[in-house]
């Protein structure tokens, strides 16, 4: 009698396919000369910027199902071109204020294109995209008052937002429109009502956070969801631990991570996955957190002075020999902050595997004539682009504990001219643009 | 549309372009206000265009007609993106007093070419409210249609569950998960799927009166593919609200020992489920100690739980900064 064979699944199928092309570029990576290693390293940013100013200028009939999505076709576009470090032309940047301009609602808010109803994604999308332009012109073009009315509309009395008259509600929504009334300094209690109890709800027995109650744990969702709780201070509301530990597990064999348990690797995940394991890191770390039920181990005595444990490189990492760099901190921190030791820790050891995060986007997410993927078989295209690019800086950047601590180079994969610059975890704009948006938005009148 | 070419109607032959459609005569169509220099300026094509003009005017006319109706599924047949237009054909639909019925046959017919559209299940939800109960069975079988085509599809699953819970339905569907796991015992949105039903369900009595048999038919999974992560964490799901009972029931500790003695398989998720156990106080008996110390390789630790830790960083190197985290937070405890 023949022994039965063991039935694969399609999600077995699925994930030994993509596996094989996976590896099968690290195997060709592993088996090349060093200067083909270089060269498959490298960001290729010339590449990258012709893609992008090519998108800005000009995009072909196929982007027609992306009509009602303009303004995040900027905000990708744009915030690419800021993580490489670039920026665009007078020309180009008026175009792009007064375009945006346009899509900008008479009762506030911001549509897919000129005359479109307004719609918390694209307004969020066009905030982002006009601050990451930044200057007076883009910033003093966005009409706050008007956008105030738009979100107090978009408020669902559950706690919640809608992301149109009468439109959809779920996670996406309230990150949206709390991300913007955060830099636009148009926050107030009517907006963070029962918020935090809707984004509660939508936390799965998984750990991770759904669209909407009772929805998957999901990449995307849960960014939005723990980004949210940060800006409205209800972190703690939710279940860290179980949070974290959802995040971590979802980086795979092939080093990138995937949106939801079981399913695929995803270049995007890069950002909306590793975003909340750094945040999450810190935020243990900065309020000196225990992981819950530590304390009730059944052995021995409760020697309470170790419960508190710094935040420090771990004994495994013997070459981490980062003192050096460290030890002037305090001197030249020009913030005031008190130290009460002299060694100042202002790096932590990323949960996740940055480098090998790092290497999915470099070598499998990464086109050499520029644009980023999904994964291997798959189109470039800009949303990609954006978020493989934006997960890239935030893996680049996971060993730093605050946004002064600059990487170091073994922190890049690749040469160190692969950096990218930092963005503010909880918006996704690259940080020195963020921080002049709070001089404009915050500046007392 | 065949019979209006056939018959040579010129009025609405929706083969013509819309400027020649007798039918659209009196309306003038407006252009998109792109301005001089857009940015990320679409090639539109001539359809493209000349269709997103004329309901540009009627949107702006806020004309609610029969031949707006006609206009929307047009555009959205062009761009089915376009939330606007779905937006303004629900306004139409109510002027109209529109057969609903039939408007979800159209969004059957939209779903054919590209069910991964936010606006479309938006709208779908919008027509199954006001339609009501009457149609529970037939959302559930346009979801599980789609479904069967991609059984994770997030969309549909969202729309299933907001059916069960404004429309019924429940009595099938714990079986229905179960077809789906029979299919593919990986497929994550089919666990949560489980918890929804017997966490939700109105004739479910809870996770309480469900536990045993949902632990039991979740350990059955567990032990087929240890590997599986969905299966471990569903088993835990099932004692979330009761932490005393999962550190003190025996089954839970003993598939994860089952696991662990077993030569062939991964110890990942064995190995935590246990590291989480002793962090919430299970006190650990001699099988557990020695079943974890088989498998070090290094210098046993007298804490099980950084000794696990440690085991862990080495079985599951992808997260050893993970594992190690962990282990710094764990009470270093003196014997």
């Amino acid at each position: 009698e023949m022994e039965e064979l063991p039935r694969i699944t399609v999600s077995q199928r699925e994930q030994f396919l993509v596996e094989n092309d996976v590896f099968g570029i690290y195997g060709y990576f592993d088996a090349s000369d060093i200067s083909t290693q270089k060269y498959m390293m490298e960001i290729q940013r010339d590449k990258q910027l012709d893609y992008l100013m090519k998108g800005l200028r000009q995009l072909g009939p196929q982007f027609s199902s992306l009509d009602s999505n303009r303004p995040w076709l900027c905000y990708w576009i744009l915030q690419s071109i800021a993580l490489l470090g670039e920026s665009v032309d007078d020309e180009l940047e008026n175009n792009a204020i007064d375009f945006i301009g346009r899509c900008q609602g008479s009762d506030g808010g911001y549509g897919g294109g000129p005359g479109q109803l307004p719609h918390l994604a694209t307004t969020y999308a066009a905030v982002n995209a006009l601050v990451t332009l930044g200057g007076d012109k883009a910033l003093s073009s966005i009409n706050r008052e008007k956008m105030s009315c738009f979100l107090r509309r978009m408020k669902d009395t559950s706690g919640g937002f809608r992301m149109h008259d009468m439109g959809e509600m779920d996670v996406r929504a309230c990150y949206t429109a709390i991300s913007v009334a955060s830099i636009l300094n148009i926050m107030d209690d009517e907006l963070t009502r029962s918020l935090g109890d809707y984004i509660l709800s939508c936390q799965t027995y998984e750990g991770g956070i759904g669209g909407e109650p009772g929805s998957e744990a999901h990449g995307g969702y849960t960014y939005c969801g723990l980004a949210t709780m940060f800006l409205i201070n209800e972190v703690d509301r939710l279940n860290l631990d179980s949070l974290m530990n959802w995040a971590v597990h979802r980086q795979g064999v092939e080093m990138g991570f995937q949106g939801r348990t079981n399913k695929l690797v995803d270049g995007c995940y890069t950002f909306w996955q590793a975003a909340p394991c750094v945040l999450l890191q810190r935020f243990y770390s900065a309020h000196d957190l225990v992981h819950h039920g530590s304390s009730h181990i059944s052995q021995g005595t409760d020697e309470d002075h170790e419960d508190h444990v710094h935040d420090e490189d771990y004994p495994e990492d013997s070459d981490d020999d980062d003192s050096d760099e460290d030890s002037d901190e305090g001197s030249v921190n020009g913030h005031g902050v008190h130290h009460t030791s002299t060694y100042i820790n202002r790096r932590i050891q990323p949960v996740f595997d940055s480098l090998g995060l790092q290497r999915y986007v470099l070598l499998c997410s990464k086109i050499p004539d520029g644009g980023f993927r999904d994964k291997p078989r798959k189109p470039r295209d800009f949303y990609h682009t954006c978020y493989c690019l934006s997960g890239l800086s935030v893996a680049q950047h996971a060993w730093s504990k605050d946004e002064d601590t600059p990487p170091l180079t073994r922190d890049i994969l690749g040469s160190y001219s692969n950096l990218l610059e930092p963005v503010h975890l909880l918006h996704n704009v690259v940080m020195d643009r963020y921080n002049e948006a709070m001089e404009y938005f915050f500046k007392a009148p | 549309r065949t019979l209006d070419r056939e018959l040579g109607n010129m009025d609405t032959d929706e083969t013509l372009p819309l400027s020649q459609r007798s039918e659209w005569s009196d309306v003038v169509p407006l252009t998109q206000d792109d301005g001089p220099n857009p940015v990320v300026p679409i090639a539109y094509k001539d359809e493209f265009r000349e269709t997103m003009d004329y309901f540009r005017a009627i949107y702006s006319s806020d004309e609610r007609s029969p031949r707006a109706l006609r206009l929307t599924e047009e555009t959205l047949r062009l761009n089915s993106g376009n939330y606007t237009v779905w937006h303004f054909r629900r306004l139409v639909l109510e002027a109209l007093n529109h057969d609903l019925y039939q408007e979800l046959e159209f969004i059957e017919s939209i779903a054919e070419d590209n069910s991964k559209n936010y606006q479309l299940w938006h709208h779908r939800r919008w027509v199954a409210e006001k339609l009501g109960p009457d149609v529970a069975g037939r959302e559930l079988e346009f979801t599980r249609r789609v479904l069967s085509l991609d059984a994770k599809h997030y969309h549909a699953w969202s729309h299933r569950q907001w059916a069960l819970r404004a429309l019924g339905g429940w009595e099938d569907e714990l079986d229905y998960c179960h077809e789906l796991l029979e299919a593919d015992v990986f497929n994550n949105s089919a666990w949560n799927q489980r918890y929804y039903v017997i966490t939700r369900s109105p004739s479910s009595g809870g996770v309480e009166a469900m536990r045993e048999s949902e632990v039991s038919y979740t350990i059955k999974a567990i032990l087929t593919n240890p590997a599986n992560e969905s299966s471990w964490l569903y088993l835990k799901a099932l004692y979330k609200d009761n932490k005393e009972l999962w550190i003190s029931d025996p089954s839970v500790s003993s598939v994860c020992l089952n696991v662990l003695s077993r030569t062939d398989c991964f110890h990942g998720f064995a190995l935590s489920t246990l590291l989480d156990l002793l962090c919430e106080g299970l006190s650990p008996t001699n099988e557990h100690i020695d079943s974890v110390r088989a498998l070090a390789t290094e210098e046993p630790d007298t804490n099980l739980a950084n000794l696990v830790c440690t085991i862990l960083g080495r079985v599951d190197p992808i997260r050893a900064n993970y594992w190690a985290w962990r282990k710094s937070k764990i009470t270093v405890a003196a014997m």
